[in-house]
């Protein structure tokens, strides 16, 4: 089937929705997405992010379609034309929909352990406004303890729904799920069980702001100071392939590898995730790759760095050796008869 | 007099219990399909009536039994949507509790003719007394042989259950209901599939309201075409209205479509005109989620045609002059509402029963709410008028389900018909905090302090 999104032509196989389509072209093109999770069945289609203007249903029946629809839950028809970022009534209801996600976020960055890797801080960043037409109290919550591993903080969810389904589908005993009703709706556990189940840890993971922490990293690091490598063990539970998170030669953090859309490509044990933080354990196998601007890539580099040489007049370069003596001071030892000249202020 | 169709026999004496319901002619419409139609002819005969939905949507039923997918193989059920809960809409309780043989009945006969050996009554939570009425019915039929194995020696097996909700209004929209009725938490699916492919545990389903199964007896005894001739247009038959407000005569009516709204207010027969003799100021005829319409735009449509109890008449020139015949709620208010109050209570519906799963409606319906409030209380800014219309606009069909629309529309029709009384309420704080405002002195008297002509 062929269809066209913003200009931008692909043929797909049945059942492809457009957000799929859309990831396939890439680019600008391709909508956010905070509650669709390709690795989880049944998401999306709620926090209404992706939608888009479809301006042909299909060859068949070419009439468009009178609402916008959510990108991430319609399939593709032959024939049909998508208008995502060329859409003026997409990007006001992206701005919406910005706005009301942030009506009830608390924007503590500065101190929010998802800091650096928030698709609501993106979402934000390129859809929202930099002041606030709500007035209102924001909705708060005592935090919650919701197990070992696990801190929760209801004040920042944003109810996309993603860790009941990672409850759902990956773990036995669901404990955990949405009570309450509308904006009183949270996340919480049935009268005060724990998550114990060996794959909870993957509900971090999937949860797009930072509602659920990862109680073993917590305020260790901001993100954009961790250096993360793909590695890898024998893991009798779970594939064993992980993305550490390393601070000098002390492993942080330990999560799924994400692909350019912050979606794990497998789910890990809370094993791998939560009890071995020794180099030892692991299998380095490199730098973890980045696809998408965030400032989580800031200052991690993929690309080997080759040495750069000046080529200019040596007298040139003298000048600023001196600087460098200058400023060295006492971290830099002279050599001797440098200290000699130095002190009687020849340099 | 109108013609009665669902109501004809309600003051019969004992009409609730099954040997007086049988005695005037109940089941009838059963036997007749059982025996002389195949289910395909029932289904024609509901296309060939032009019924359409009453629960507020309007679709025709028999469109809507026609999607049904006969070619899965699986179990195909009805499930009946009882869940009534809007304000102003009480005309289904009224027809369960006084004559529920009738909705058995009609649930048979429509089960028949979709092949559901399996239908359910999905039940508003805090209607249990009327729930209690049911299933008394249902088992007063079961011992009659209408349910069960074998009915009437036709091979032909049903079962049928009624099944309480836990009070929730988002469980009327009809996905929300059939994960309420798997025991899910009510939340609405996202469509397509729609239910008459993948409903109830994923089998073909029809979800109808108890007003259109109530419907299908009549039509199935009388033909399609006696039903069609009833009523204007594409507005064939008769409506249950249920009737509250400033009006003499509250309470449920049925009346033909096509009847004019003049006639239906001011009448004896109907709501005997204002109560107090006080004017009229504005109205919504179709149940809290329609929109609002003012004084001048009841009787006459914008063309200055008289306006009538019909879907396309009251939805004539669409929001900017009309509204909805939706759930037939009509609810009259005189000079004496305020419309902010009566908006601000609304919308403080829609965000106490909003499932919270989509964005725009979980935190949209709670923006309104609130903002309303401090208009309503005297502490509302000028930009708050422009800020509800903003934030309504953002949520109007941006959700999974109509409830979005339903918190947005009921806000946008006050503030285009009512903006000025909104403008008198952030300029004259102090008036609306001292004073029961409008009881004593209608807005009318004060409305030369706006300054300003209703837009």
């Amino acid at each position: 089937m062929k269809v066209t999104i913003d200009g931008q032509s692909i043929e797909v196989e049945p059942g492809t929705t457009i957000l799929q389509a859309a990831r396939m072209i890439g680019g600008e093109s391709v909508p956010p997405a905070m509650c669709y999770y390709s690795k989880l069945k049944g998401s999306g289609g709620k926090c209404r992010c992706c939608l888009v203007e479809v301006s042909k249903g299909s060859d068949a029946d070419p009439r468009p379609m009178p609402k916008l629809v959510a990108s991430c839950v319609t399939g593709c028809m032959d024939g049909m034309e998508v208008n995502s970022t060329a859409s003026e009534r997409v990007q006001e209801a992206r701005k919406s929909v910005t706005e009301f996600l942030l009506i009830n976020h608390p924007l503590d960055c500065p101190v929010c352990d998802q800091a650096g890797e928030c698709d609501l801080q993106n979402l934000s960043f390129k859809h929202g406004k930099s002041q606030t037409r709500y007035i209102e109290e924001k909705r708060t919550f005592a935090p919650e303890d919701i197990g070992p591993n696990i801190q929760l903080h209801m004040n920042r969810c944003i109810l996309c729904y993603r860790c009941v389904m990672v409850a759902d589908q990956l773990t036995d005993g669901r404990v955990h799920g949405v009570v309450d009703r509308g904006d009183h709706s949270n996340i919480s556990t049935c009268i005060s069980k724990a998550i114990t189940n060996e794959f909870s840890g993957n509900m971090i993971d999937v949860c797009p702001v930072g509602a659920l922490t990862d109680k073993t990293f917590r305020f260790k690091s901001r993100v954009w100071f961790n250096k993360p490598f793909n590695a890898h063990r024998n893991c009798d539970k779970c594939c064993g392939k992980v993305t550490v998170w390393m601070f000098g030669n002390e492993i942080q953090r330990v999560t799924g590898r994400k692909d350019e859309y912050h979606e794990v490509e497998e789910f890990i044990c809370n094993e791998c995730r939560f009890d071995h933080k020794d180099v030892k354990d692991w299998v380095i196998e490199g730098p973890r790759k980045f696809e998408k601007d965030s400032v989580i890539n800031q200052n991690n580099y993929t690309r080997k760095i080759a040495p750069v040489v000046i080529e200019t007049e040596e007298a040139i370069l003298k000048g600023r050796e001196q600087d460098r003596l200058k400023i060295s001071m006492a971290a830099i030892p002279l050599k001797a008869g440098e200290q000699e000249a130095f002190n009687e202020g020849n340099v | 007099m109108s013609r009665k169709i669902l109501l004809d026999k309600i003051n019969v004496p004992g009409i609730k219990s099954y040997e007086v319901y049988r005695a005037n002619g109940g089941y009838a419409s059963v036997e007749k399909a059982l025996k002389t139609l195949t289910p395909d002819e029932v289904v024609e005969e509901v296309k060939t009536s032009g019924l359409r939905g009453r629960g507020g949507a309007g679709f025709p039923a028999g469109m809507k039994w026609s999607f049904i997918d006969k070619k899965s193989g699986k179990p195909r059920h009805l499930v009946c949507n009882a869940d009534e809960s809007e304000p102003g809409t009480f005309k289904d309780r009224f027809l369960m509790e006084y004559i529920p043989h009738l909705l058995i009945e009609g649930m048979i006969t429509s089960s028949y003719a979709l092949g559901a050996n399996l239908s359910y009554i999905y039940i508003r939570g805090e209607y249990m007394w009327v729930f209690k009425i049911l299933e008394k019915a249902i088992n007063e039929a079961r011992a009659a042989g209408w349910l069960g194995k074998n009915i009437l020696g036709t091979g032909y097996d049903l079962d049928l259950y009624v099944h309480c909700g836990a009070g929730a209004y988002i469980c009327g929209e009809e996905t929300a209901l059939i994960e309420s009725l798997e025991g899910k938490r009510g939340n609405p699916r996202i469509k397509p599939p729609f239910p008459a492919v993948s409903g109830l545990w994923a089998n073909p389903t029809v979800v109808n309201n108890v007003e259109t199964i109530a419907a299908v007896p009549w039509i199935v005894n009388n033909g399609g075409a006696e039903y069609a001739k009833i009523g204007i247009g594409r507005s064939t038959g008769t409506k249950l209205i249920s009737a509250s407000g400033h009006i003499k005569n509250p309470g449920v009516y049925e009346i033909e479509l096509g009847l004019s709204v003049d006639e239906f207010m001011n009448s004896d027969e109907y709501l005997g005109g204002m109560s107090s003799d006080r004017p009229l100021k504005a109205f919504v005829p179709g149940g809290s989620s329609v929109p609002i319409l003012p004084a001048n735009l009841i009787f006459k449509t914008a063309n200055g045609e008289d306006r009538l109890m019909t879907y396309e008449s009251l939805s004539d020139g669409g929001f900017a002059t009309g509204s909805m015949l939706g759930s037939g709620g009509f609810i009259v208010y005189n000079d004496t509402a305020c419309i902010v109050r009566n908006t601000w209570n609304f919308s403080r519906f829609y965000h106490h029963e909003s499932c919270g799963q989509c964005s725009p409606c979980r935190e949209g319906t709670g923006w309104l709410e609130k903002v309303l409030h401090r208009i309503e209380t005297g502490y509302g800014r000028e930009e708050d008028i422009d800020l509800l219309w903003s934030i309504q606009a953002k949520i109007e069909g941006n959700t999974i389900c109509p409830l979005g629309d339903a918190a947005a529309w009921p806000v946008a029709a006050a503030i285009r018909h009512f903006r000025d009384e909104f403008e008198y309420h952030v300029r004259f704080p102090e008036k609306i905090k001292n004073r029961d405002h409008f009881v004593e002195e209608p807005f009318e008297k004060v409305k030369h302090l706006v300054g300003k002509a209703t837009v």
